[in-house]
C-alpha cells in the first residue's frame, strides 16, 4: 500500500495543500487504468496510494477510486468475479458505514460497484455489439454527491468513453426510483452510445459517497492527453471529479 | 465424476444483444425457420463424490449468487448430469462425425 510512483515528475501541484488527502486506486488482475486514475488524482492535489485487490486491509485511504479495464478478463459478467476480491468486501462496508468512505467506479469499476450491490442495475454489451471509443459528452444530473460537488447542476462535459459492456439496465421500478430520488449523476448528451435505459451514463447511491459512471474522467486531466470540449478547447473536465472529492475531504476535516 | 449442470439465461425483458446478432446472421447461411435466439450459459460443476443434498444445495446457492445477477438473468436449471445418458449422447453424436 505505497504510494503509486507516477511517470514524469508532476512537481507541485496547484493545490498542494490538498494533498494530504489519501485516495486508493484498486488494481485487479485485468486493471488497465490504475495508473491514468493516480495520476489524475496528483493532478487534482491529491496522494494516490495504490491498493492491490487481495489486500485484507483498505489501510489509512480516505477515498477509494475503482478504475476502469477488465478485471479477470470479464470472465462471468463484467466485474462479476472481482466483486468477490477480499478488498471488495472492506470497501463495501466501507461505503456503507457511517463514515461513508467516498467511492467512484470508473466503466469496470462501475461494473464492480453494481456486482457488489452497492449500486442498483447491471451493465450488459452495448446494443450496437461494437466496442466503442469516442469523446463524449455527460450533462451534470446531480452535483450533490462526493464526486460532483465542483460541477454546476446542468454542466455539460467531455470525457471519454470507451467500452464494449456499458449499456446500463434496471428495472422500471428502479430507474423510476433513480430519476425520483434524483441519483441519476450523468446522462449521455447528443447521442446514447450503448442503449443505456433512459440515457443514464452514472448514477450514485442514496448517501452520495457512491458514484459510478461508464465514461472515463481520468482521460480527460491534461490538455495534451485530453478529449476535445464542447467549447473546441481540449479538455480536462475529468480533473473535477477528483477535485470535487478532495474539497469534500478538506471540508470534513 | 458426477457433474451438476446449471443454466442462466437472460431475462425475456432483457434485450439480449448477442442473440440478436445470431439471429440476424442465420438467415444469411440459409437458415430461415428462426425467428428469434437467446444466448445463455451454462455451467457443468464437477463434484469429486456422490452429489449429495447438501452439494446440490450449495450448487443452487452459487447458482444464484454469483453465476448470474438476477437484475439481467434467470437460472433456469440446476441438476445432476446424467452421466448414462451422457455417453450415450456421444456415442450417438461420434459416428456422424465420421461421416
Amino acid at each position: 500500500m505505497s504510494e503509486t510512483p507516477l511517470i514524469g515528475d508532476l512537481g507541485e501541484t496547484p493545490s498542494a495543500p490538498l494533498s494530504g488527502a489519501r485516495i486508493g486506486v484498486v488494481t485487479f488482475p485485468g486493471t488497465l487504468d490504475d495508473r491514468d486514475a493516480a495520476r489524475a488524482v496528483k493532478l487534482a492535489g491529491g496522494t494516490p496510494v495504490a491498493l492491490w485487490h487481495a489486500d485484507s486491509e483498505l489501510g489509512d485511504v480516505d477515498a477509494v477510486v475503482l478504475p476502469g479495464g477488465f478485471s479477470y478478463g470479464d470472465y462471468l459478467r463484467a466485474g462479476a468475479i472481482a466483486r468477490f476480491a477480499p478488498l471488495m468486501a472492506k470497501i463495501v462496508d466501507a461505503a456503507n458505514s457511517d463514515a461513508k468512505l467516498p467511492v467512484l467506479g470508473i466503466c469496470n469499476g462501475f461494473q464492480i460497484l453494481t456486482e457488489a450491490h452497492l449500486l442498483p442495475g447491471s451493465m450488459v454489451k452495448n446494443d450496437h455489439l461494437k466496442f466503442i471509443c469516442r469523446d463524449q459528452t455527460l450533462r451534470v444530473e446531480n452535483n450533490r454527491t462526493a464526486w460532483t460537488n465542483q460541477f454546476e447542476e446542468g454542466q455539460e462535459i467531455t470525457v471519454v468513453l470507451k467500452n464494449q459492456d456499458g449499456q446500463y439496465v434496471a428495472d422500471e421500478k428502479t430507474l423510476d426510483e433513480l430519476e425520483g430520488e434524483g441519483r441519476v449523476a450523468f446522462r449521455y448528451v447528443g447521442w446514447n452510445p450503448n442503449g443505456s435505459r433512459r440515457g443514464i451514463a452514472g448514477i450514485t447511491n442514496a448517501a452520495g459517497n457512491v458514484v459510478g459512471l461508464m465514461p472515463h474522467p481520468e482521460h480527460a486531466v491534461e490538455p495534451g492527453f485530453a478529449p476535445l470540449g464542447a467549447d473546441g478547447h481540449y479538455s480536462t473536465d475529468g480533473l473535477g471529479f477528483f477535485a470535487s472529492v478532495l474539497s469534500q475531504l478538506v471540508e470534513a476535516k | 465424476m458426477p457433474r451438476i449442470v446449471v443454466d442462466v439465461m437472460p431475462k425475456p425483458e432483457i434485450l439480449d444483444p448477442q442473440g440478436k446478432a445470431i439471429v440476424g446472421a442465420l438467415p444469411r447461411l440459409g437458415f430461415t425457420a428462426f425467428s428469434g435466439v437467446r444466448q445463455g450459459k451454462r455451467f457443468e460443476l464437477t463434484v469429486e463424490g456422490p452429489v449429495t443434498d447438501q452439494i446440490l444445495e450449495q450448487a443452487r446457492e452459487a447458482a444464484a449468487t454469483m453465476l448470474s445477477n438476477p437484475v439481467i438473468e434467470d437460472v433456469v436449471n440446476v441438476e445432476v448430469l446424467d452421466e448414462t445418458a451422457a455417453a450415450a449422447a456421444e456415442d450417438v453424436a461420434a459416428p456422424t462425425e465420421a461421416e
